[in-house]
């Protein structure tokens, strides 16, 4: 009998320390790794602090976007149409970066511009994450203009 | 006309599965022989019907019905027929068409490879499938109905196949983890079958076996054939994103990866039975979830279908249902299910049983990564965050370790009582020689030190030499080696070689995570950039034009110190329907590195802007994958899951009718 408690004790301990474990390493990842969200509006208010790891999403400004012809520097203008916010990035834009389409972009803000590490792009509706699908949402709601429903499914005869 | 007939056809399954989920079940609890022998033809029928419904939206996208307004959405005349084929599963309401037939080709093969189960027993567990079949199909009918037309106003020709669709990844990588995904619910049913039956006995875990090593290995393959195609189709070098919508087939993987060994563990000691069952339940939630997540539109990705919240309120709903229905049933059939602790404090059971926590920790980590953007954006108000793949990473790679530490000892350690003395004796010398090698080797290739290769090597070495190991000991006995290595079992066999599978999958992903590099610069024709040992010569573009798509397909030069490698194309086109622009990789595959080349866009000046990279051993994550779907595949093989006597089972059913005062129906 007393055996068979030590060894459901140990069973017990065993998933005791795997979950402290867990939730220790879980709490310590979230706590580092999250980065927080913002809009162009956002940002010209002056609620993020320079250099802090950040998201922002926004509409890229018709004609704004200029490209090095001697290296992959490319600048564009993120707005969400009431404020607007220069954005820096070395590298290759995705496919689907376009003028007047939904961006976000990851980077921190340095000297009021946006030094981008990372631009995602608004793919179709089929090839979006879940923060550039908020951005859009964002941008569209703070432009208050009508939103169109596209839902598809069952709306046939 | 056509279209109606699938219509038909579903209602037909629907009303099927509604008696199958009914009658053979109500047969067994009440020993009805009629009801319980309506089972397998009910299976049979419900297959026919599905399969019917499959048959005749392939027969639209292929004659381009377009009042069809799924294959309106999801396909155009000028698409190539094999994409028109496979679109049935290029939207949500034909993949959910397709889930649904390949729950019911589960369980024809339930109906036919179960001659030696109790028919009672076997109408429990189709019972159990028809349930969720009835679930699926009225979720069609009602809110996702993919022969739903568009008249009087059909449109002139459809929207044609999302371009980053059009792919071989395409054809065979949703089939398979849908295979794997749905072959869960198998299991699922053995569980609840078993629990009903009361008949909580090794047997049961015997004959959920082979279907759980089933479903694993297709859901392995399934995983691995996304990875692969995420990683030449999306043009960004890697093999894992920890997507939203990645995760939950990674973690229906890590539980049922677990389930198999506890099965093993069931079956072969018989205990730890309630934790068998409920991870059985576990692993069909966490499949169910992941339809959720991805239908559901809470979390959108590259997988998101269009969403509706009706039907994620449907999913949720017939989750809580079947889930909350599950484990009602479980904790009333909990006094069943009393393991006796038959083993000693180092054991093979020990081991597993860390392997297990282990690996459900893992599966809920991730999980709370998945979901916690959106939970934090419910309580704080609005507020949107991202978790991203360091979040993962630093949940994953520790847990992962540490799993291969207990899997090198669980795999050479004996069931019941194992000594210490005698797992140092077999694996002192595979410690000391992996942790050597895994310093040395690094070091020597490379000339650098990095803690992340030494591990990656170190651990990998562990299991393969752990594998080398135990294969000696056990074929020591015999006369000859090739004796020897005949008279082990076949799911031994396939054990260690998914074992070894995994130890390649661990070389691949640690090494190829230490030691790709990559870099992105803008050429001009007759321009070239070197990129480690290799030079890149970009000697210009030409225009080409596909059958559905115009393309700039641009020419390059690989030299290696010199020499002329080969030849790659990268590509940058535009699919005419859509007018969506796609960039198609350029990849010189090889077993020790792949070359990968991906295009930017044209400048003024004429020159391209282009990433380059190099992702040494990134092959060995999926051979590693085929490796281990391969073990589990020999596993199923083995003869010992359809040798059993009638006799012998009878016996068993007795004893268990016994305990639960159950009268037996059928012998």
């Amino acid at each position: 009998m007393k055996a068979h408690r030590r060894k459901k004790l140990t069973i017990i301990g065993f998933i005791a320390t795997g979950l402290a474990v867990a939730i220790g390493l879980s709490l310590y990842a979230l706590s580092n790794t999250i980065d927080l969200f913002f809009t162009p509006s956002q940002i010209a208010a002056g609620e993020v602090s320079d250099g802090q790891r950040i998201r922002i999403g926004g509409m890229v400004k018709e004609g704004s976007v200029e490209q090095s012809q001697d290296s992959l520097h490319v600048e564009f203008v993120a707005t969400d149409y009431s404020h607007d916010l220069r954005v820096r990035y070395d590298g290759i834009l995705p496919d689907l970066f376009r003028e007047g389409q939904g961006v976000v972009v990851e980077g921190a803000v340095a000297n009021g511009v946006f030094e981008a590490s990372r631009v995602l792009a608004k793919h179709d509706e089929n090839y979006m994450s879940v923060e550039v699908k908020a951005a859009l949402d964002a941008a569209e709601r703070d432009r208050a203009m009508p939103v169109m429903a596209t839902e598809g499914g069952a709306s046939g005869t | 006309m056509v279209p109606e007939l699938g219509q038909f056809a579903l209602i037909l399954a629907f009303c099927l599965c509604a008696m199958l989920g009914t009658l053979p079940l109500a047969g067994a609890a009440t020993g009805n022989r009629l009801w319980i022998g309506l089972a397998r033809p009910l299976a049979a029928g419900v297959f026919v019907f599905l399969s019917l419904c499959m048959l005749i939206l392939g027969y639209s996208f292929v004659n381009d019905d377009f009042t069809v307004l799924f294959v309106a959405q999801h396909s155009n005349s000028l698409l190539p027929i094999q994409y028109k084929l496979t679109a049935i599963w290029g939207g949500h309401e034909g993949s959910f068409l397709f889930w649904t037939w390949m729950l019911s080709g589960w369980m024809l093969s339930v109906a036919i490879f179960s001659k030696a189960m109790p028919d009672d027993f076997v109408a429990r567990v189709l019972g159990i499938m028809g349930i969720i079949g009835a679930g699926y199909t009225m979720f069609m009918i009602a809110t996702s109905n993919p022969f739903d037309r568009v008249l009087p106003l059909a449109p002139a020709d459809g929207a044609d196949l999302n371009s980053a669709l059009q792919d071989i990844g395409f054809i065979i990588h949703p089939p398979s983890l849908y295979m794997g995904y749905v072959g869960f619910s198998v299991v699922f049913a053995f569980a609840i079958a078993a629990l009903l039956s009361g008949r909580l006995d090794s047997a049961w875990a015997r004959w959920s076996r082979p279907w759980a090593n089933a479903a694993w290995a297709i859901l392995t393959i399934g995983i691995a054939l996304g990875s692969w195609w995420a990683y030449y189709e999306l043009g960004w070098g890697g093999w894992w994103a920890w997507d939203p919508v990645e995760n939950p087939p990674m973690i229906n993987w890590l539980l049922g990866t677990a389930l198999i060994h506890s099965l093993a563990v069931t079956e072969k000691r018989g205990v730890f039975k309630s934790w068998t069952v409920l991870l059985a339940i576990m692993a069909f939630a966490a499949s169910l979830l992941g339809t959720f997540i991805t239908r559901s539109g809470l979390l959108t990705s590259v997988h998101a279908f269009a969403s509706d919240p009706t039907r994620g309120i449907y999913i949720l709903g017939f989750l809580g249902l079947v889930i909350g229905g599950s484990l009602l049933l479980f904790a009333l059939r909990a006094p069943l299910m009393k393991s006796e602790f038959g083993f000693g404090a180092v054991s093979r059971e020990v081991f597993l049983l860390a392997n297990n926590i282990i690996l459900v920790v893992a599966s809920a980590g991730i999980l709370l990564g998945t979901l916690y953007p959106m939970v934090y954006q419910a309580v704080s108000g609005g507020d949107l965050i991202s978790v991203g793949p360091p979040y993962f990473n630093i949940i994953f790679v520790p847990l992962m370790s540490l799993l291969v530490v207990f899997l090198g000892l669980g795999a050479v350690s004996r069931w019941k009582k194992t000594s210490v003395a005698y797992l140092k004796q077999q694996l002192m010398w595979v410690a000391i020689a992996s942790v050597v090698l895994g310093l040395v080797l690094p070091l020597a290739l490379t000339l650098e030190f990095s803690i992340g290769a030494t591990l990656a090597t170190a651990l990998g070495l562990w299991i393969v030499l752990g594998i080398v190991q135990d294969i000696r000991v056990k074929t020591a006995n015999k006369a000859t080696r090739m004796e020897g290595l005949k008279s082990l079992a076949v799911a031994y066999i396939g054990m260690q070689i998914a074992h070894f599978g995994f130890a390649v999958i661990l070389l691949g992903a640690g090494l190829t995570s230490m030691y790709s590099i990559e870099k992105s610069v803008l050429l001009a024709p007759g321009q070239s950039v070197e990129l480690g040992h290799y030079e890149f010569q970009f000697e210009g573009t030409e225009h080409l034009s596909g059958p559905n798509y115009e393309a700039e397909r641009a020419t390059f030069q690989v030299l290696r110190e010199g020499r002329f490698v080969r030849e790659l194309h990268p590509e940058k086109r535009v699919y005419v329907a859509s007018r969506t622009p796609s960039t198609e990789m350029a990849i010189d595959a090889g077993f020790t590195r792949d070359l990968f080349i991906t295009l930017g866009d044209e400048r003024e000046s004429g020159a391209w802007s282009m990433s380059l990279y190099i992702k040494p051993f990134v092959r060995w994550v999926w051979l590693g994958a085929i490796l281990m779907a391969l073990g589990g595949v020999v596993a199923v093989t083995d003869k010992r899951y359809r040798r059993l006597k009638v006799k012998t089972l009878a016996k068993e059913s007795d004893t268990a009718d016994k305990a639960d005062g159950y009268q037996p129906t059928a012998s």
